[in-house]
């Protein structure tokens, strides 16, 4: 699950790391309100206006503006409260911006010159352990630092037995080249980010910039922090920070009838059970000359609710040509997958699109029967190469 | 010969009594499977699908020298049954359980590394030795005794692979599902070593999907040690970066871990990749005749 700068800051400070003073606003009252109250605290007039959005880039797409007087700030509040933001990772419709987060400026002029790191924490898949990477390449994509210069990014893997030792956050604070009262804040740091990552149950919790303030103290400037939704049924508080408007509505349609759903931009819907096979299918579906629309696994159970709920959600994508609907029968049987195609097909009634149903394994022949003698315009295969051509035929 | 599981294995289901761990056990036992019994807490000393049920999976061992577990408790309880049965000596165990906290299973992970154990999963179908053993929950029916071994982390296109594996005439020395997660007991290349060394096993089928560098750890390997045809599959080549598809190991990081990077090592590692899961069989016997 993804959470929200303001959300992911908030649950940082609650274990201890040094975050910007903040408030999140839905309304340009909750924001002015918050800019008076900020300018109050900090004694400076000078905020962050920062786009609330399910997406980075935010800066570069014009969501995130410093604001000296009060009128600037709310200036800034009007015109990207509600804007249809922009960035590399929204594609090109962007996402509208429903919240705000109002923020002290942490880059003043001071004694030292601010300077932006990296950190993160997240789980190496090649060890199976947790591991914290830090570079001094601070505000930059850290894919394209590992790309360029691998030697500037810092590992350090956590035994998970002792967890992270005060010795490993020594070594990324001096690797950092962090000193005096940076480097005692920057331990502080690295050890309360780990905490929060572990009691979070965080699958991956990333600071960029981290920031070296003008008074040689640290802090996140920003925060990003994704949750394993594996884990959420022992963190009701975080669970009920899902933000459902930054979510694609299909997408949050199908969770509700249990189906596993991402949406994608092509011509073929498809409806497979099992993760993998429904990858396989929008493979097949490529290679017979057409896009998939989606990814959707049914699950164990493809029985006419599924399939029916599956159907609604896939018909409703104007770019979908046709349907492939993948089951391998194996605990569950195929002649009851097809009544339910059957069923399902007959409730929604005036579907306009081909339908092509791949039933394999257990009663794979009584399945295509069904199919075959429901006299609906729905095309049966079985064999996984028939229905690639038959992908390929209708899309001719 | 074959790997991991055999008429041999001595059986025992945790979460036996269970809706999912009796149906399973019961499918398992009509396969022909050797299960010596099951565990629920507290309910030991009961009868379940006229096998004993243990309290612990000690006890298991102990008094009905189990060797080999399957798991199907809840994932909150997943990660605790895991450790029960490597402490109690079980040597291979296969976790069935989908849903998993990572957290729980870097532990796992750790725990288990110095105890002499195989752990296959979680998020598996399970390990299938055809006309011998059944510990999972693949359809039986599909599969037939033969020389293919099969590797795959997901478990309906494991299926795929078989039934067109056996349609083509061949069978399967032993099908691994490792699963679908992004902590795993057995890594593709650890099966894929098993099989290369049983002597039954005379073709392999590797299939993989988006989401980390297992494959291509595999295929560097295969290229240096390789003995037997392999054919090998990447699902989720129209997958988008960033986007977890279903499992949760099925997300693209960065430029290494794309179906198209993974195809590319392998082939180059001299594997017989195929575009096609529906090529999968013929592309084996193809690459027998050889």
């Amino acid at each position: 699950m993804n959470l929200h700068e303001f959300q992911a800051k908030g649950i940082l400070k609650k274990y201890g790391v040094a975050v910007p003073r903040g408030y999140a606003v839905e309304s340009i009252e909750q924001a002015e309100e918050a800019i008076k109250k900020l300018a109050a605290e900090t004694g400076s007039s000078k905020c962050v206006v920062k786009a609330q959005i399910h997406a980075g880039g935010r800066g570069k797409g014009g969501g995130v503006k410093l604001a000296s007087t009060f009128e600037e700030a709310m200036t800034h509040a009007k015109n990207i409260l509600g804007m249809q933001l922009i960035t590399i990772q929204t594609g090109a419709e962007g996402k509208k911006v429903q919240k705000l987060l109002i923020e002290e400026n942490v880059y003043q002029k001071g004694d030292f010159e601010p300077k932006e790191y990296y950190i993160s924490v997240l789980m190496d898949r090649s060890t199976s352990r947790n591991v914290i990477m830090a570079s001094t390449e601070g505000g930059m994509n850290i894919e394209d630092v590992a790309h360029d210069s691998p030697e500037k990014i810092i590992k350090e893997w956590i035994d998970p037995a002792v967890g992270l030792q005060d010795f490993q956050a020594r070594k990324v604070a001096f690797a950092l080249g962090l000193e005096g009262q940076a480097f005692k804040e920057g331990i502080a740091f690295i050890k309360a980010l780990y905490k929060s990552y572990m009691e979070a149950d965080a699958s991956m919790i990333e600071v960029n910039p981290l920031l070296r303030t003008s008074s040689n103290g640290i802090l996140a400037a920003d925060a990003k922090i994704n949750l394993d939704d594996n884990a959420l049924y022992r963190h009701a508080d975080l669970a009920a920070m899902r933000d459902i408007s930054e979510e694609d509505p299909f997408e949050v349609e199908a969770k509700a009838s249990d189906l596993n759903y991402v949406k994608l931009d092509g011509n073929v819907g498809c409806m497979v059970n099992g993760a993998g096979l429904a990858m396989a299918t929008m493979d097949i579906i490529k290679l017979s000359g057409g896009e998939p629309a989606n990814f959707l696994d049914v699950g164990g159970g493809a029985n006419a609710k599924t399939v029916e709920a599956g159907f609604r959600i896939i018909l409703k994508d104007p770019n979908v040509k046709a349907i492939l609907i993948n089951i391998f029968g194996g605990i569950v049987r195929c002649d009851r997958v097809a009544n339910g195609v059957v069923e399902a097909y007959k409730k929604i009634g005036n579907i306009s699109i081909p339908i092509i149903v791949r039933l394999q394994g257990t009663n794979a022949e009584e399945g295509a029967k069904v199919i075959t003698e429901s006299g609906l315009k729905v095309v049966s295969a079985i064999l996984l190469k028939d229905a690639a051509q038959k992908v390929r035929e209708v899309l001719a | 010969m074959s790997v991991l599981v055999n008429k041999d294995s001595k059986v025992i289901v945790q979460g036996f009594t269970g809706s999912e761990g009796s149906f399973h056990a019961q499918q398992m036992i009509e396969y022909g499977t050797n299960v010596v019994g099951g565990v629920t807490p507290s309910k030991g000393g009961q009868l379940h699908l006229g096998k004993p049920v243990f309290n612990t999976v000690q006890d298991a061992v102990d008094k009905a020298g189990a060797n080999v577990s399957i798991i199907f408790v809840p994932p909150a309880f997943a990660a605790d049954a895991i450790m029960e049965a490597a402490d109690a000596g079980i040597k291979v165990i296969i976790a069935i359980t989908e849903g998993i906290p990572v957290r729980d299973m870097v532990m796992v992970k750790d725990y288990i590394k110095n105890k002499n154990v195989t752990l296959i999963g979680p998020n598996c179908p399970g390990v299938m030795t055809p006309g011998e053993a059944k510990v999972g929950i693949m359809p039986a029916f599909i599969h037939r005794k033969g020389t293919i071994g099969i590797v795959s982390r997901s478990g309906t296109l494991t299926y795929e692979a078989v039934d067109q594996i056996t349609k083509a005439g061949l069978g399967q020395s032993t099908c691994i599902g490792i699963g679908g997660d992004p902590i795993i007991g057995t890594t593709t290349l650890e099966a894929v070593k098993l099989l290369m060394n049983d002597p039954e096993t005379e073709g392999i089928i590797m299939i993989g999907e988006i989401g980390g560098s297992m494959e291509s750890d595999a295929a560097q390997w295969i290229k240096e040690n390789g003995t037997k045809p392999v054919v090998g599959f990447i699902a989720g080549q129209t997958a988008p970066k960033g986007r977890r598809m279903g499992h949760a190991g099925a997300i693209i990081g960065g430029a290494e871990d794309t179906a198209a990077a993974k195809m590319k090592i392998m082939k180059e590692c001299g594997l017989h990749v195929v575009e096609s899961p529906a090529e999968i069989g013929i592309t084996m016997v193809n690459a027998l005749k050889k």
